[in-house]
């Protein structure tokens, strides 16, 4: 093809025991927005790493805008004109603004004119961002501003984004696409990768769709139907989660006026959350991250102390309890992040059941762990929920992502919760596996148990709460029906676009 | 007990003299920090460089080329933490612990000969003019160059680290060893580096110590020295003007309480030995609480960095 800025022709990637690319060819157009598609591990990182000089391919050559292309470090990427927007953002946090952008560019000018060529970029693009701020006090909308700015700096020829929506409010999204047409209408090519088949819809003009580390299939997402990709993407009909309804039973666990500030660094305190949760309901609490989720998370576990009547169990003060006392009760949780906090990624699965079992399954007996049972404990939730791995011996680091989430979710189902509370249920989860762990927690709410999920993917807290509640700056909305919320109406309960810093100035 | 026979014009003169050691080994460590490493084996680089130091000028007989020798033994010996930490990823703590060990014994063997031989003499720089003012000048400007190259060290790690790309890299590093890692920076060299920096600066703090202050060789002569410049860095929350506080003051109330000692103060020489470690340790606590806390800490600190991919 012609006008191609970067074509890939053949590129192969093996691992030990796995190929994550398989003699990948196609092509990126210049000013084109091109978005690729696929399941985790289907080898989309390993593929943007390759373009951007971080992965060195065993086969295959690129070609950028006609010269051979291939960077052996990220350096000779960016001098070529690629840049990339990391998906884990690749931020300082005890840096300031400038300094982050500086250290991602080639030949920095001196901070004090870069301060100013931030200013008249961010003001260029509508992207508002204060040069001398500490990153690690910016909201997840702003530090993503500074990665796109740090990109944008260097005049780029392909821009490429790792899953630059997941952690936005609708009205972010917005902002970002805006910015990302006006780069479209410059002539900037932008590889753009993302599980919204809906955005990629809105803004893609191609697509190509990778499974198992291979091309499966092109496509023009704006005459493609999310659903045609979806199946593309894991080769199989997918199925939507099904759900009871209605919710009349009584209240199990009641939240009042519960105000804490946060255990950690750049954290976000909570300020006066009050809610009530029933029997059989499904709670969903959205928000962007960081403003309070895990705060939440850890007062309701009990990993967090509160004062006691801030958190009440059936009627019953649990608000000073640990998280053993809470287990005990019937209060399961089951937190986001899976390697260290839900589980120990070193200790097999055997281990790792009796972690959070022990109390309610009887696996232990004065003070000795009675290993038989842990053992049939672990197999069951195995076997209940399909996890994916040669057995209960195994390490949990040897899961991977979707298998070692069902396994943590099913630890706690398995335990007879009355109330569950989750936080990221299906974050970073394949399609199938995030379909399985929905309809598991439906399956859960309808057997008259109390669900919390706290979850960034407003699409599913749609798809499965009762009722839905945002968290923004560490306060809760009021709690509202799921059915029939716009995603307007929703983004104002997340508190609209953030940081919108002008506008606080100017109130 | 006579407190008149302590004359206070020498008792500040000689504070700076006594914080020299402990300035130096805490600076190069505070760089290490701020890369991202804990090295704990400030003790055993300090006292190897007080050894080879000491061999290198008595050999020669000219301290300078003595002090280079210091840090050069300093430095290799943290190639070896270097070596073991960040290629063959072995603990930071375990491995810091244990070079101290290994700096401790090797100073020894290597100093069975040369224990009650005097060093070559450092003198002490005469300024026409600046060092005849009375109080100030036998204060400021009447000590030996170590001195002054130990506050130069410091001023220049401060600009280093406020004003320089090298020195914005070497904290990017240090805060998100990750991060640094994606944006192409290479985090390993940046570390051994820092590592070598640190040892050489330890290194020149032992030699100080066996050249200048005592000036001879005997086993164990850095006395905890290494360990006080390790919390002085934490203390100072990695700040290297809090640290020069923190190295002052230790030295100052050394050098009091050894005053006290000779003018038979009524208080048992343990506590008055005691002393500068309790009022360092308590002031920089007391400043550390005040603003911030403990913040600052290096984001990577001690972590291991393994590139992925």
């Amino acid at each position: 093809m012609k006008d191609a800025l970067l074509s890939l022709r053949g590129l192969t990637k093996a691992y030990p025991g796995v190929v994550a690319n398989s003699d990948i060819s196609f092509d990126i157009r210049a000013g084109e927005v091109h978005a690729l598609l696929g399941e985790n591990g289907a080898g989309k990182s390993t593929l943007v790493k390759t373009i951007y000089g971080l992965v060195r391919p065993d086969h295959g050559t690129m070609t950028l805008a006609g010269q051979p292309y291939a960077p052996h470090e990220p350096r000779a990427a960016r001098a070529a004109g690629v840049a990339m927007v990391f998906q884990h953002f690749s931020l300082f946090d005890a840096l300031t603004v400038a300094e982050n952008i500086t250290l991602g560019m080639e030949n920095p000018p001196p901070l004090k004119d870069l301060s100013a060529r931030i200013r008249d970029v961010s003001d260029r693009y509508g992207l508002p961002l204060d040069p001398a701020r500490i990153v690690g006090d910016l909201s997840a909308g702003e530090r993503q501003r500074v990665e796109i700015i740090r990109c944008l700096l260097q005049d780029p020829r392909l821009m490429i984004m790792d899953e630059p929506t997941s952690v936005l409010t609708p009205q972010e999204v917005h902002i970002l696409f805006e910015t990302l047409r006006k780069l479209r209408a410059q002539g900037t090519s932008i590889l753009y990768i993302s599980h919204k088949l809906e955005e990629i819809r809105a803004l893609c003009e191609h697509a190509t769709i990778l499974r198992l580390g291979k091309v499966v299939g092109t496509c023009d997402p704006r005459v493609t139907s999310a659903r045609q990709m979806a199946e593309q993407m894991v080769g199989g009909t997918l199925q939507t989660p099904a759900r009871a309804g209605n919710v009349t039973g009584e209240v199990v666990l009641e939240v009042k006026d519960l105000s804490a500030p946060s255990p950690r660094a750049f954290g976000m305190a909570l300020k006066s959350v009050s809610f009530a949760v029933r029997k059989g309901e499904v709670l969903g609490i959205g928000g962007v991250a960081g403003n309070g989720q895990d705060e939440l998370l850890l007062a309701l576990s009990g990993e967090m102390r509160v004062a006691d009547g801030m958190v009440q169990f059936k009627g019953q003060p649990v608000g000073r309890l640990g998280p053993t006392e809470r287990r005990r009760l019937g209060l399961l949780t089951a937190p986001e992040e899976r390697m260290g906090h839900a589980a120990a990624p070193d200790m097999s699965l055997t281990e790792n059941a009796l972690l959070t079992g022990a109390v309610r399954e009887g696996l232990t007996a004065n003070g000795f762990l009675n290993w038989g049972k842990a053992r049939t404990f672990a197999e069951s939730i195995i076997k209940g929920f399909d996890v994916r791995t040669p057995g209960p011996q195994n390490t949990a680091r040897s899961l991977s992502g979707g298998n070692l989430q069902k396994f943590v979710i099913g630890r706690e189902i398995l335990q007879r919760p009355d109330v569950l509370v989750v936080n990221q249920p299906t974050w970073g989860v394949d399609a199938s596996a995030a379909a399985a762990i929905r309809q598991a927690l439906l399956d859960l709410a309808s057997k008259g148990a109390a669900v919390i999920v706290v979850s960034q993917d407003l699409d599913e807290l749609m798809e499965i709460s009762d009722r839905f509640a945002a968290l923004n700056e560490g306060r809760l909305s009021a709690l509202r029906p799921a059915q029939g919320l716009t995603v307007d109406e929703i983004g104002l309960m997340l508190g609209g676009a953030h940081g919108m810093e002008v506008a606080h100035v100017a109130g | 007990m006579d407190l008149s026979a302590i004359n206070p014009i020498l008792l500040v003169a000689s504070l700076m003299v006594a914080a020299t050691p402990i300035l130096l080994a805490a600076i190069g460590e505070l760089v290490v920090e701020r890369a991202g490493v804990l090295n704990l084996g400030v003790e055993g680089m300090m006292i190897t460089g007080a050894i080879v130091g000491f061999i290198v000028a008595t050999a020669t007989g000219s301290p300078w080329i003595g002090f280079l020798g210091a840090a050069a033994g300093g430095a290799a010996l943290s190639l070896l933490f270097a070596v073991l930490t960040q290629f063959l990823l072995s603990n930071q703590v375990a491995t810091g612990l244990a070079l101290t060990l290994v700096g401790l014994g090797l100073s020894s063997l290597l100093g069975q000969n040369y224990v009650g031989i005097r060093a070559p003499s450092v003198p002490s720089i005469h300024i026409p003019v600046i060092s005849d003012i009375p109080v100030i000048g036998p204060i400021l400007f009447q000590h030996d160059p170590m001195v002054y190259v130990g506050l130069g060290i410091c001023l220049g790690v401060w600009a280093f680290l406020k004003y320089s790309r090298a020195g914005l890299v070497l904290r990017a590093v240090g805060e998100n060893h990750d991060a640094a890692h994606a944006l192409g920076y290479k985090v390993i060299r940046v570390r051994v580096l820092a590592i070598l920096f640190g040892g050489a600066c330890a290194g020149l703090g032992g030699a100080y110590l066996s050249l200048v202050r005592v000036p001879q060789w005997t086993e164990g002569v850095t006395a905890g020295a290494g360990w006080i410049a390790l919390a002085i860095v934490v203390f100072a929350s990695w700040r290297p003007g809090r640290l020069v506080i923190g190295a002052y003051l230790f030295g100052g109330v050394t050098v009091l309480q050894l005053n006290l000692q000779l003018v038979n103060v009524p208080i048992p020489v343990e506590i008055l030995s005691m002393a500068p470690y309790l009022v360092t340790i308590l002031t920089l606590v007391l400043l550390s609480a005040g603003r911030g806390g403990a913040m600052g800490a290096p984001g990577s600190l001690g972590k291991h960095f393994h590139a992925s991919s």
